[in-house]
């Protein structure tokens, strides 16, 4: 199938990963930005202002003086009915943390792209997933990308998949800090007008039927029709107020395939089906999951290895969250060995996305040996060897039937 | 203006019923608040000068002027006490409430 916009009429720039999605936001018609700039997040803010400073978006700009403030910032503006953005990392997101839970709650649509990089002590401004994953619990969607081409696609995308009237929950676009971040590449830009059609246009407030009003009124903070958000909610129907939550969270999944799709057919680029991006799992022994710009040196060494004659093969998790466990289990039913790549710890258990796998697997009656490899905390380098060697173990461990050491850990001095 | 008595609220709710974005489905004003109060204003009208600081310093809009007299909501006062502190001739009291001996 031949995209609508064919790749000739395309811009094509010479962008990173940051500038990609900044240009990717200043397309998506957004009322509000408010951030606060944090290595290696800072690139998105910097251009973005510059877009603003320029004339060249209608945005208005909020410099805030901490980024527990920026989320705030957007709360107000989503909850106003404007279509709102902001950009962290590292230690910015652990301080936006107590407002990440009232964002989805609220359920306002919102997009925040985090640039992952490790956690303080000590001090590290390099990639690693643990930023993100101290939110996975906090009811966001979680989108992870491979490179500066998928954050340009994704952030977009991202703001349709967030006011999709199924789900109206706050999405995060995670890339790689610095290796995506901070490293140059081609990236190929639909036209302002293509993606605002995409969008639909400005963002449109869902509506909700209102008792002491007695009508359907749009959720959005309007002193025609006052609403108070977020107020106190005890034993009496706090309970009831999550279950809406999660049940937006199980229509997530097909809404990211669907805009995924709809992406597709505009631009010509996909990403597998929006949910998992796989690579020679039809007849695999041995497969190896893993999030983010990884993917790309793992892809390469698979490749290699296949063209050995080996079984081999990848899957990029690209929808952290909502998890897709029914996904997961299709594609690695009738594998010898999965080893899952994490790079982010929880400390006293595994990696994050070995648990969601283990538990994904548990219900097949012939499960694969699971071996979790923990790599690339603070930025440490994955090169081709590295990633050749871990294959060489799973291979030895499928052969031998047993898994010895589940976690193990990946290019550390040992 | 909310005419509140168009609502109709049916109890227990299921979930699903409930408004979007975890919005109250009651206004906030019925929610009565007066019942947190350990002390009660009372006005003595024969003091008052009528000078309107409690009903400018209340926080929750429980002081009440009808065009001659002050009165206390009591539905909402939570009886903080800010309204006979401010009072500059000392008309209001913070009287206990349930059985004290004042």
């Amino acid at each position: 199938m031949s995209p609508k916009v064919p790749i000739e009429k395309q811009i094509r720039m010479a962008l990173n990963g940051d500038e990609a999605v900044a240009y990717a936001v200043k397309q998506s018609l957004v009322d509000v930005v408010a951030a606060y700039p944090i290595t290696p997040q800072t690139i998105i803010v910097e251009k973005f202002s510059e877009f603003v400073a320029n004339g060249e978006v209608h945005t208005e700009f909020v410099p805030v003086e901490s980024e527990h403030s920026a989320l705030s910032a957007i709360v107000g503006a989503a909850a106003a009915g404007a279509r709102a953005f902001t950009a962290t990392a590292s230690q910015g997101l652990a301080l936006m943390w107590e407002i990440l839970y009232i964002a989805s709650a609220l359920r306002l649509p919102m997009v925040l792209a985090i640039v992952n990089r490790a956690l303080s002590a000590p001090i590290n401004i390099h990639c690693d997933h643990s930023d993100a994953m101290g939110m996975r619990d906090a009811g966001w969607i979680q989108l992870f990308v491979e490179n500066s081409q998928e954050a340009y696609d994704t952030t977009i995308q991202a703001f349709k998949i967030s006011e999709d009237p199924n789900v109206l929950l706050p999405v995060t676009v995670n890339l790689d800090g610095f290796v995506l971040s901070h490293t140059l590449e081609d990236v190929h830009m639909l036209p302002d007008e293509v993606v605002h059609e995409f969008l639909g246009g400005y963002r449109r407030v869902s509506k909700t039927y209102v008792d002491y009003l007695g009508k359907e009124i749009e959720v959005k903070l309007d002193p025609a029709n006052p609403l108070t958000f977020g107020p106190l909610d005890l034993y009496d129907y706090y309970f009831e107020h999550k279950i809406p939550q999660v049940e937006a969270m199980k229509k997530a999944k097909d809404v990211v395939k669907r805009v995924h799709e709809e992406w597709y057919e505009l631009s010509g680029r996909r990403y597998g089906d929006g949910v998992l991006d796989a690579y020679g799992v039809e007849d695999a022994d041995v497969v190896v999951t893993v999030l983010g710009s990884t993917a790309g040196t793992v892809r390469y060494v698979a490749k290699k290895l296949r063209s050995k004659g080996l079984k081999v093969g990848v899957v990029r998790i690209r929808l952290f969250r909502p998890f897709p466990f029914e996904e997961i289990r299709k594609i690695l039913k009738g594998v010898k060995v999965v080893g899952v790549m994490d790079r982010a710890i929880s400390f006293g258990s595994y990696g994050p996305s070995f648990l969601e796998i283990s538990a994904a697997l548990y219900d097949l009656k012939n499960r694969p040996l699971l071996v979790n490899y923990v790599y690339g905390l603070g930025g440490r380098d994955v090169p081709p060897v590295l990633i050749e060697r871990m294959y060489q173990e799973l291979i030895g461990i499928a052969k031998e039937g047993e898994v010895k050491e589940v976690l193990r850990f990946l290019g550390v001095r040992g | 203006m909310i005419k509140s008595e168009k609502r109709v609220i049916k109890e227990p709710r299921r979930w699903y019923e409930l408004p979007l974005s975890a919005l109250p489905y009651k206004l906030s004003t019925e929610y009565k608040t007066g019942g947190w109060r350990a002390f009660r204003p009372v006005v003595d009208l024969n003091k008052c000068v009528r000078c309107m600081l409690c009903w400018l310093f209340c926080p929750e809009n429980a002081i009440i002027w009808d065009g001659k007299d002050i009165k206390v909501n009591y539905d909402y006062c939570k009886g903080c006490g800010i309204c006979a502190n401010e009072c500059p001739v000392k008309a209001i009291n913070m009287v206990p409430e349930g059985g004290g001996s004042s």
